[in-house]
């Protein structure tokens, strides 16, 4: 592992209208590897992740203040293109949703936009991260049929090929296997574990086993704080602090 | 108290059987009227033959005049009025947001909605005089351009309301700017409702006659320039009900029977298209 963290949150503060949902954090996340972030619903685990890609301010009423460095850049300065910063941090979202287009269309969606697909590299590209999401094998036949017709666990890998696809080196995972069936989560959760050798992967989960199965890193959010943030191992067996040992202990949450 | 209850439920019912009749019933009522006062007069000639001498008196010709103008005003108009009511609906949905702005855009379009389609002409007809142009297609087209906007605004916003913000945020995570969004994702996830949003705007402006009235005048022959009067089937209808033949209003019947059949064939046609513009909707 590196010693500068890939990314780094100075003092987030995020507010809906008037309601806040961090408060004040700051933390880390080393680079590759698998850092989970968890908590009851509504501790802002979500935001906090939606933080990191610039997801949040396409709501309406979003009031942020503090940091977010990637690689050491804030990605809140002023200038910042956030089209640059969307295709370093890529998303899979908790329900799937292929854009209205064929499973070929969908993994192209990402390199047509940024001219990375060119008439002789399109199938090469198309078949190397569908391959990627372990889903090339089921769809080879089929590839210029309409998406939606896919399975919700078929969907949910041909998101990842789709985010896989404009080389991201971030991953933002938003409880990626809540819509799933166990057999497709089992296969979202192994390759996550691939992939983490080679991206930075942020896993929102509020499912604890899931959390200790895959996560290098732990961070723990409790009512927009964070409470407790190190390697998984110290988290999960030594809890410093006592929120999080109640919450792991399910005595809370 | 079970009783009443009982006969309470039995009155709601019998009500609505009743609104329901009435609703089929004029429908049925409008469409034969038009059918059996229309059908004995409609004829090959009829569709394609321009008002020869003494047509309104009862001889020979037909309402092609009005026909092709019908088509020429309406086509025209939808085309104009799509080419600023899809911007608007775009700027409603990919940038606006809920802002002040996009909240004046949507009261602008609900006033212009009630606007009476006469004051559409009157107020066409004021602006032909500014640009110095005369009754012609190009009036006629603007006027019905400004009648349809609003219907398609709205319809098409509708449209894009429909669409699920996590299909935008797919697009955006992707590194999508929201042109680029609108475009790819917005338009084809709402394309059926969109061609709704024009389809109806088309009905609307094809069947209006007090807007083309000053605008676009009328004459017998074929349309053939822009700024030449042109014919339309609801004058068409309305001249030959106002003649004292009951053979010409008879033919104004088979004017209005022509002009449903223009519209119905269009929705069909929609219907369709839209089935092979969904194949790929997310659902």
């Amino acid at each position: 592992m590196d010693e500068r963290p890939h990314i780094e949150i100075q003092n987030l503060s995020v507010w809906y209208g008037d309601r806040p949902a961090l408060k004040d954090v700051s933390v880390a996340f080393p680079a590759r590897g698998i850092t989970a972030v968890i908590g009851p619903s509504g501790c802002g685990k979500t935001t906090l992740l939606r933080s990191i890609n610039r997801l949040l301010e396409t709501s309406d009423e979003v009031r942020i203040s503090g940091h977010v460095l990637l690689d050491g850049a804030d990605i809140y300065a002023p200038g910042v293109d956030v089209t640059d910063i969307r295709t370093r941090v890529g998303l899979l979202a908790s329900k799937p949703f292929p854009l209205p287009m064929s499973i070929y269309d969908n993994v192209l969606y990402g390199p047509r936009i940024h001219g990375l697909c060119r008439r002789d590299n399109a199938d090469a590209i198309v078949e190397r991260y569908l391959r990627a999401a372990d889903l090339w094998e089921e769809v080879r036949e089929r590839l210029h049929t309409p998406a939606h017709a896919l399975s919700t666990g078929q969907q949910q890998r041909l998101c990842l090929a789709r985010a896989l696809a404009v080389e991201p080196e971030v991953l933002l995972c938003d409880e990626p296997t809540a819509a799933l069936d166990p057999l497709s989560a089992q296969r979202i959760e192994d390759l996550l574990r691939g992939l983490k050798r080679h991206m930075t992967i942020v896993l929102v989960t509020h499912i604890l086993r899931q959390a200790r199965r895959l996560a290098d890193y732990v961070v723990f959010l409790w009512l927009g704080e964070l409470v407790e943030a190190g390697p998984a191992e110290q988290v999960f067996n030594n809890p410093q602090n006592e929120r999080t040992r109640a919450y792991l202990m399910g005595d809370i949450g | 108290m079970k009783k009443l209850r009982r006969l309470e439920e039995h009155i709601l019912q019998s009500l609505m059987w009743l609104s329901l009749f009435i609703v089929l019933g004029s429908l049925f009522l409008i469409v034969g009227t038009m059918l059996w006062r229309g059908l004995p007069s409609l004829s090959l000639a009829m569709l394609t033959q321009v008002p020869k001498g003494g047509y309104y008196l009862g001889e020979e010709g037909g309402i092609l005049n009005a026909i092709t103008g019908s088509l020429c005003l309406a086509g025209g108009a939808t085309a104009l009025s799509l080419l600023f009511s899809l911007p608007v609906a775009i700027y409603l949905h990919g940038y606006a947001g809920r802002s002040r702005m996009a909240h004046l855009v949507r009261l602008a379009m609900d006033v212009l909605w009630g606007v009476p389609s006469i004051v559409y002409g009157a107020f066409g007809f004021i602006v032909m005089l500014w640009l110095g142009l005369r009754a012609s297609l190009l009036g006629g087209i603007i006027t019905l351009a400004c009648l349809e906007l609003p219907i398609m605004v709205r319809g098409m916003d509708e449209a894009l309301a429909a669409v699920p913000s996590a299909l935008r945020e797919a697009s955006y995570a992707l590194g999508a700017t929201r042109f680029e969004t609108a475009i790819r994702v917005l338009l084809r996830q709402a394309a059926a409702g969109l061609l709704t949003a024009v389809l109806l705007a088309f009905g609307r402006g094809i069947g209006d006659a007090a807007s083309v009235l000053f605008t676009a005048g009328y004459t017998d022959r074929l349309p053939d320039s822009l700024f030449r009067p042109v014919a339309s089937l609801p004058l068409a209808v309305f001249f030959q009900l106002a003649t004292p033949f009951p053979a010409v209003q008879q033919r104004a019947y088979a004017a209005g029977l022509v002009l449903t059949v223009i519209v119905l064939a269009l929705s069909v046609i929609a219907r369709w298209l839209s089935r092979h513009l969904t194949r790929h909707v997310v659902r």
